[in-house]
């Protein structure tokens, strides 16, 4: 197992160090650059020529991406095209909301997830488990603007329970947020509950006709005894990943939701991004999502891998 | 498989329809199946079948509740919602059903091909596939939209492009679990070259598997569509979409609600019928798909 982990954060690294290329690559080879899309209409000639020797874009691709990727590895993400504002300042608040939401959705979401899913498999095929099932498969695939629509129709507007719309400025301290973000935490929550839940259902249904417990059952061991010395152990290990995905999922998802509720998160900011064709805070976010994705993933790989002796004797055998 | 494949057609297409008795006779197969006829149904004929024209205005009929004139009301613009409802799939099913088989077929054989020839190249295949995987689908989709466009055109290809990557790692690994059994050995001793032994011996085997994956693809990306649409980057007005009429009509939705029911309930009963049908496909075909994640 010693050796797996620093192949397991070697592999890491590569997939960081590939994304980062193709971003870079994918925003060179796309038309356009951020000079023409701060200058718009005046982008030519001596503005045109001035703004690219004032951002260094006339140097050679590579020497540009080196220079891009080895500040961004020291946390210096250069500068935004709208504005000249440092990016890691523009970046950093909405990062730190949209954080806010989905740990709050997490920190919901796979508690309720375990509780309801082991209980759902507990009673397969019952009243409880089709209830439970059918509403997980209704949250998990109708899209997130669907339900958040559905939601703030019900809650907010015939419920008048919660605020619908998120009326806050992006730097205001967290403790205003709390009562504001509700709604969006709840949407986030019920969808990333769904996906778990369907997981570890399935999971504890496979554990419970598995041999070793069967055998307990006959040897006459007591219900409950089984059920969380013998089945829970195994059935949650594969848990892990699908939470890791999840939660890397919730960042790319979070970017609807934020537009439905107008939360001022990284998301927003993306698309807007995007739309006004500022690339170099474009990059900076693809960077930090994709960083995120493989860091939560890798981490809970190596979590699985320490939990679990079959796993890492069984990669171990393989090598 | 190879046995079945040199049967007389009459029996061969006698597994395709045991395979759909075999769903219907499934409760989540028979609704989703129904669900994704009446949307196909009512997508062909729409235009036959709504009462009023999509994009006709009447400046006399704002935000109406439902009447026996417009039995759903009508939009901000008088616009009939039950003509726009009825009409607001066929854009992204359009895209969605060409996109998807077009995802399926390279990344199928991209998969299977490096499943089955490894190495070196199979090593860098896979880590672009994960990096691609890190990206958010909304980031790469609006990056090639905001650039070049919103047409059936670009959005195909630009589907078919980003969801045929994570289909690589689907057929890779079921080609990995039959590449080492003797009927693979016995394809290389004879000498066939690659892609007879891709198509004749690998293809029947992972045909399955894609199946179901593919089934999967479409829902997503129709929410990737529809999802497009809601944000402004998708269907461009006055033509009618599902996520387009709901983005619309949310401002008006305390008072005039059906405008944002009637597209939720149109958008939600494909998506479901599509996974209903593929939950059901992959128990007929004997495969787990439960241990998924929507990446």
């Amino acid at each position: 197992m010693v050796r797996m982990i620093p192949r397991r954060l070697a592999l890491g690294a590569i997939t960081v160090f590939l994304v980062s290329t193709i971003i870079f690559a994918g925003v060179e080879l796309l038309p356009g650059d951020a000079c023409t899309a701060f200058l718009q209409r005046d982008a030519q000639g001596k503005l045109l020529d001035n703004c690219r020797a004032e951002l260094g874009l006339n140097r050679p691709a590579v020497e540009r991406y080196v220079e891009w990727a080895s500040g961004a590895l020291t946390g210096d993400l250069s500068v935004s095209a709208k504005g000249r504002q440092p990016i890691s300042e523009i970046v950093g608040i909405r990062l730190r909301n949209t954080l806010l939401l989905a740990s709050g959705a997490a920190m919901i979401g796979v508690p309720l997830a375990l509780v309801f899913g082991v209980w759902a498999a507990l009673r397969r095929d019952r009243l409880t488990d089709l209830t439970i099932s059918t509403l997980a498969i209704g949250f998990m695939t109708v899209p997130e603007f669907v339900s958040a629509t559905v939601m703030i129709l019900v809650f907010s507007i015939w419920l008048n329970w919660l605020s619908g719309i998120i009326i806050i400025s992006p730097d205001a301290p967290l403790i205003e947020f709390i009562p504001k973000i509700v709604l969006p935490v709840l949407v986030l929550t019920f969808v990333m509950t769904a996906h778990i839940l369907r997981t570890v259902r399935s999971s504890v249904i496979n554990t419970l006709a598995s041999d070793f417990v069967q055998m307990a059952v006959l040897k006459g061991v007591p219900y409950w005894q089984v059920i969380i010395r013998h089945v829970l152990p195994n059935a949650l290990l594969p848990v892990i990943n699908v939470v890791a995905l999840t939660i890397a999922w919730l960042l790319g998802g979070v970017v609807v939701i934020e537009t439905v509720f107008n939360y001022p998160g990284l998301g927003r900011l993306m698309i807007d991004s995007i739309t006004d064709r500022d690339l170099p805070v474009t990059q900076a976010i693809a960077l930090i999502i994709a960083t995120i994705y493989v860091g939560v993933n890798l981490a809970a790989d190596i979590l699985a891998m320490i939990v679990n002796p079959r796993l890492r004797t069984l990669k171990a055998r393989q090598e | 498989m190879i046995v079945l494949s040199r049967l007389p057609s009459w029996q061969r297409r006698s597994r395709l329809i045991g395979l759909i008795s075999d769903l219907i006779s499934r409760p989540s197969g028979a609704v989703g199946l129904f669900l994704i006829c009446l949307h196909l149904g009512l997508a062909i004929g729409g235009p036959w079948i709504a009462p009023y024209d999509f994009k006709a205005i009447s400046t006399k009929a704002l935000l109406q509740g439902p009447s026996l004139a417009h039995l759903l009301g009508t939009d901000h613009l008088g616009r009939d919602i039950l003509s726009r409802t009825l009409l607001g799939g066929r854009e992204a099913i359009l895209v969605t059903s060409l996109a998807t088989p077009l995802a399926m077929m390279w990344g199928g054989l991209v998969g299977i091909y490096f499943g089955l020839v490894g190495g070196r190249v199979d090593d860098v295949l896979m880590r672009v596939v994960d990096a691609f995987l890190s990206l958010p689908w909304i980031l790469k989709m609006l990056v090639i939209i905001v650039t070049f466009g919103t047409g059936i055109g670009i959005l195909i290809p630009t589907l078919a492009f980003f969801y045929g990557i994570p289909v690589i790692r689907v057929a890779r690994a079921a080609t990995h679990d039959v590449v080492a059994r003797d009927f693979i050995q016995a394809a290389k001793a004879r000498g066939h070259r690659t892609l007879t032994i891709i198509w004749r011996e690998i293809m029947p085997n992972v045909r399955d598997a894609l199946l179901v994956e593919g089934a999967m693809r479409w829902s997503w990306m129709l929410l990737a569509f529809s999802s497009l649409s809601f944000l402004g980057f998708g269907v461009s007005p006055p033509n009618p979409d599902w996520g387009l009429m709901i983005s619309d009509a949310r401002g008006f939705m305390s008072f005039a609600p059906v405008g944002v029911i009637a597209p939720v309930i149109a958008l939600s009963t494909l998506i479901i019928g599509i996974n209903l049908t593929a939950d059901a496909l992959a128990k007929a075909l004997g495969l787990d798909r439960t241990q998924k994640a929507p990446v």
